[in-house]
């Protein structure tokens, strides 16, 4: 918990510092007329979209922290009952997966930047079919770790590796239902599109940061 | 990156032609605000029909046989959920932030418009799930607002198959539903100003919205997984919550599970949700006091500060909640030294509306009335709460009525009254009428009095002992028979205080036909939602051009000045005399504003 409090209070700062800052000293009684340097219809100059992104993954980080709290208060409170279980090794395929994904992710976006189309193309659908291999990977960790007895109400432990992984694994679904529509968008209106760059962009940030999330809740998993 | 912002967009400006695409899945803010409102304003009166209910009983518990004991739990707990979540909630950020941000800030939408719409519909949807709760075997739970473990998922509590889950799962979609709307709220405070609209001349309602929205998105996920865990123990058998409890003679299900560890989850949420529903009536009454008592805001700068202290620190102090629960004393005391700090930023608040009312042109409008009434209430709430921050004071008055007295003035009668003063203040924007002022002073004096006169007995209930969440007292011998004509007292007040929100809902319905026509600006005011071109706005909000804007949301009564307000969106020049330099106010013009 206090782990979450210490990561909520970092990110309210650097969103007050890197936002409001020097803006929040500005006496505005004092001043009359348009200030012309700051203001437009599209007041920070980045793509509402991007916002929207970055505020979602704030979202979802709490979300994730609060988990990983939970995961570690339950270990502190449960009184010994917690028995750590054998991490499938099927895991690490996974992980190289879902890295190869993302590494795919940024070579889509780097080629859409240079406007190739069919390298973006590529790029796109590998990386998407990759994060497919990642999801059915982890599918088959679940399968793997029910066969040999560890179901979802014995120990805390297993519990929670079931929640970890499937919360986890919802948002990459997420991003495959926002990828999908990418891919189609790309092929109605082509690469050049500012919109299609724009997607990609996002899906790319999206993919790094979930991956970012695995390699931590995989981190949490094996330390315990 | 060439990018056009929603605003410049064409499409945005085409007028939605048909009754369904106009009023039902719309994608305009302003109807999507009032949906939202009359929404949570159904489901708040449902809420309300149950407290009558839960009065009746406790002032006359041989009389009326209305409701059973199980029924007073569940009544009990949806009671605060529908309050708290479903009502000021979505009525502040659903409603008002809906309405506000794009008007205040002079966007002609959400910049999200197709997912603000989305968001309504699935708040709709979590608020039916909650409903659907009192149609099922069981009916819906009683494990009280907090819905703590073990007892809110054990046999004997009302609702422990079906209706614990039906409200773990309400909650998950109108937290969905709440992320889709706050992030186009805080995208749109970022992105969609006006030319000139700087975030330090925002007016403070939008503040107040924008930092509760930050709020709500931090603090939300803490709920959701809570409930996500509880439901996975209650359908799927795994111990998170649930330690072994032989309930019913019957051997323990589950083992281990940590209760305390809900508790950590649900007040995480739950004292930031305190301020959710908090900071919006606290910008909105900074806007209600200044318009009417026609002087600028007192430090609004400092007002500001306070908002972003405030949200930082309501996430220290949730354990403060738990006192009773069993900690470690150090723990305690850090959380009673935080629970007070955060009493400073609420004061400099307070001190800057009475401030501000200081040498004002004081006009006793409805809106008014409500804010000030709101000042004495937050007050006399607020105080009590210093009382119960403090470890040692709680423990023995945590389970009294005094904690219903706190909560029920500082975070019920409060905000509710600034909801009263904001529907009177805007609804002439809304619908282009005004409400009835004689209905509205008889609805404002009966509502105030009548909320002093429930909540500020249970105080006094609370030093002598009696204890909350009780249907019936029985012979218990430390209670006195006063303490029962107290009751009485309070259940008379709240049947009366309850029928007069029918007055108030008659004038609402009344006046969108027979309301004196508003005009554009009835309270001539500054702030930008004031100024649009039509009234009530049409689609687009601006016609043809997007307004500029030229100064802070608070001149009023600027001496040299023709009238006594200038609308922000009004260039320098116009408004002072010849001679005087148009880009200077001198400091004495405007007092010392800190």
């Amino acid at each position: 918990m206090s782990l979450t409090v210490a990561f909520v209070a970092l990110l309210i700062g650097v969103v007050v510092w890197a936002l409001l800052a020097r803006r929040l000293i500005a006496k505005p009684w004092e001043t009359h007329g348009t200030m012309d340097t700051s203001q437009g219809e599209n007041a920070t100059g980045v793509p509402s979209a991007r916002i929207g992104l970055w505020i979602l993954l704030a979202v979802i980080t709490s979300l994730f922290g609060l988990f990983i709290s939970a995961y570690w208060m339950r270990m502190e409170h449960g009184h010994g009952d917690w028995n750590p279980i054998p991490i499938p090794h099927v895991l690490w395929l996974n992980t190289t997966a879902l890295i190869l994904s993302s590494a795919c992710m940024q070579m889509a976006r780097g080629a859409a930047k240079g406007a190739h189309p069919h390298r973006v193309n590529v790029a796109l659908i590998a990386a998407g079919l990759l994060a497919l291999a990642f999801l059915a990977g982890q599918l088959l960790a679940w399968q793997e770790l029910n066969a040999s007895g560890y179901f979802v109400t014995g120990n805390p432990a297993t519990a929670f590796f079931y929640l970890l992984t499937g919360v986890h694994g919802l948002h990459l679904l997420g991003g495959l239902v926002v990828w999908a529509r990418t891919v189609a968008r790309m092929t109605r209106a082509g690469v050049e599109s500012i919109d299609v760059r724009l997607s990609v962009e996002l899906c790319t940030v999206y993919w790094h940061y979930l991956l970012l999330v695995w390699l931590v809740l995989f981190g949490v998993l094996l330390s315990t | 990156m060439a990018y056009v912002a929603i605003a410049d967009r064409d499409h945005v400006l085409h007028d939605p032609q048909t009754f369904i695409r106009k009023y039902i899945w719309s994608q305009d803010h302003k109807v999507i605000a009032i949906q939202y409102a009359i929404t949570a304003i159904s489901i708040g009166l449902v809420a309300l029909a149950m407290s009558v209910l839960m009065r009746l009983q406790l002032g006359f518990p041989n009389t009326f046989s209305l409701i059973a004991p199980h029924n007073y739990y569940q009544f009990i707990t949806m009671h605060g959920m529908i309050m708290v979540i479903y009502l000021l909630t979505a009525l502040f950020l659903g409603g008002f932030g809906n309405y506000l941000i794009p008007l205040m800030c002079g966007a002609r939408d959400m910049v999200f418009p197709y997912m603000n719409m989305l968001s309504y519909w699935v708040y709709l949807l979590a608020v039916l799930v909650l409903v659907a709760a009192f149609f099922v075997p069981g009916g819906p739970t009683g494990a009280g607002w907090t819905l703590y473990p073990p007892q809110s998922v054990l046999p004997g509590t009302p609702g422990a198959t079906w209706g614990i889950v039906l409200m773990l799962l309400s909650l998950g979609i109108f937290i969905v539903a709440f992320t889709m709307g706050g992030l186009n709220y805080v995208t749109t405070v970022l992105q969609a100003r006006c030319r000139g609209m700087t975030l330090m001349r925002m007016p403070l309602s939008v503040w107040g919205i924008l930092m509760a929205t930050v709020l709500g998105l931090l603090a939300f996920p803490a709920l959701l997984v809570g409930a996500v865990m509880m439901t996975l123990d209650c359908l799927l058998g795994t111990s998170f919550f649930l330690p072994a409890v032989i309930s019913m003679g019957q051997p323990p299900t589950h083992n281990g599970g940590s209760p305390l560890l809900f508790q950590h989850l649900f007040w995480f949420f739950g004292h930031p949700e305190v301020y959710i529903v908090a900071l919006p009536a606290f910008g909105i009454v900074s806007d209600l006091l200044s318009t009417h008592a026609r002087r600028h805001i007192f430090g609004y700068r400092m007002m500001v500060w306070a908002i972003l202290a405030i949200g930082c620190l309501s996430f220290v102090v949730w354990a403060h909640h738990m006192y009773v629960s069993g900690m470690n004393p150090y723990f305690g005391f850090f959380f009673a030294t935080t629970t007070l700090i955060i009493a400073v930023p609420t004061a400099i608040k307070v001190y800057n509306w009475v401030l501000t009312l200081w040498r004002g042109d004081i006009h006793l409008t409805v809106p008014m009335l409500f804010a000030i009434g709101f000042i004495f209430t937050f007050v006399n709430g607020g105080l009590t709460g210093l009382f119960l921050g403090n470890v040692t004071v709680d423990v023995p008055l945590s389970a009294t009525y005094f904690v219903v007295g706190h909560f029920h003035m500082v975070m019920g009668v409060s905000p509710i009254l600034v909801v009263f003063g904001a529907i009177y203040h805007w609804y002439p924007k809304i619908t282009g009428r005004m409400l009835n002022d004689t209905l509205g002073r008889i609805h404002f004096w009966l509502t105030f009095l009548g909320t002093y006169a429930i909540y500020l007995p249970m105080h006094y209930l609370g030093i002598l002992g009696v204890p909350r969440r009780y249907y019936a007292f029985g012979g218990t011998t430390f209670i006195p028979p006063s303490a029962h004509w107290a009751n009485v007292a309070i259940t008379v007040s709240a049947l009366f205080v309850a029928a007069v929100q029918l007055v108030f809902l008659f004038n609402l319905i009344w006046s969108l036909s027979k309301g004196k026509p508003a005009g554009s600006n009835p309270w001539r005011a500054t702030t930008l939602e004031w100024q649009t071109p039509d009234t009530p706005p049409k689609h687009g909000n601006w016609g043809p051009k997007l307004p500029v804007v030229y100064r802070w949301a608070y001149d009023y009564s600027v001496p040299g000045a023709k009238e006594d307000f200038i609308p922000q969106n009004q260039p320098a020049g116009d408004q002072t005399p010849e001679g005087e330099p148009a880009e200077h106010v001198p400091p004495t013009a405007h007092g010392a504003p800190v």
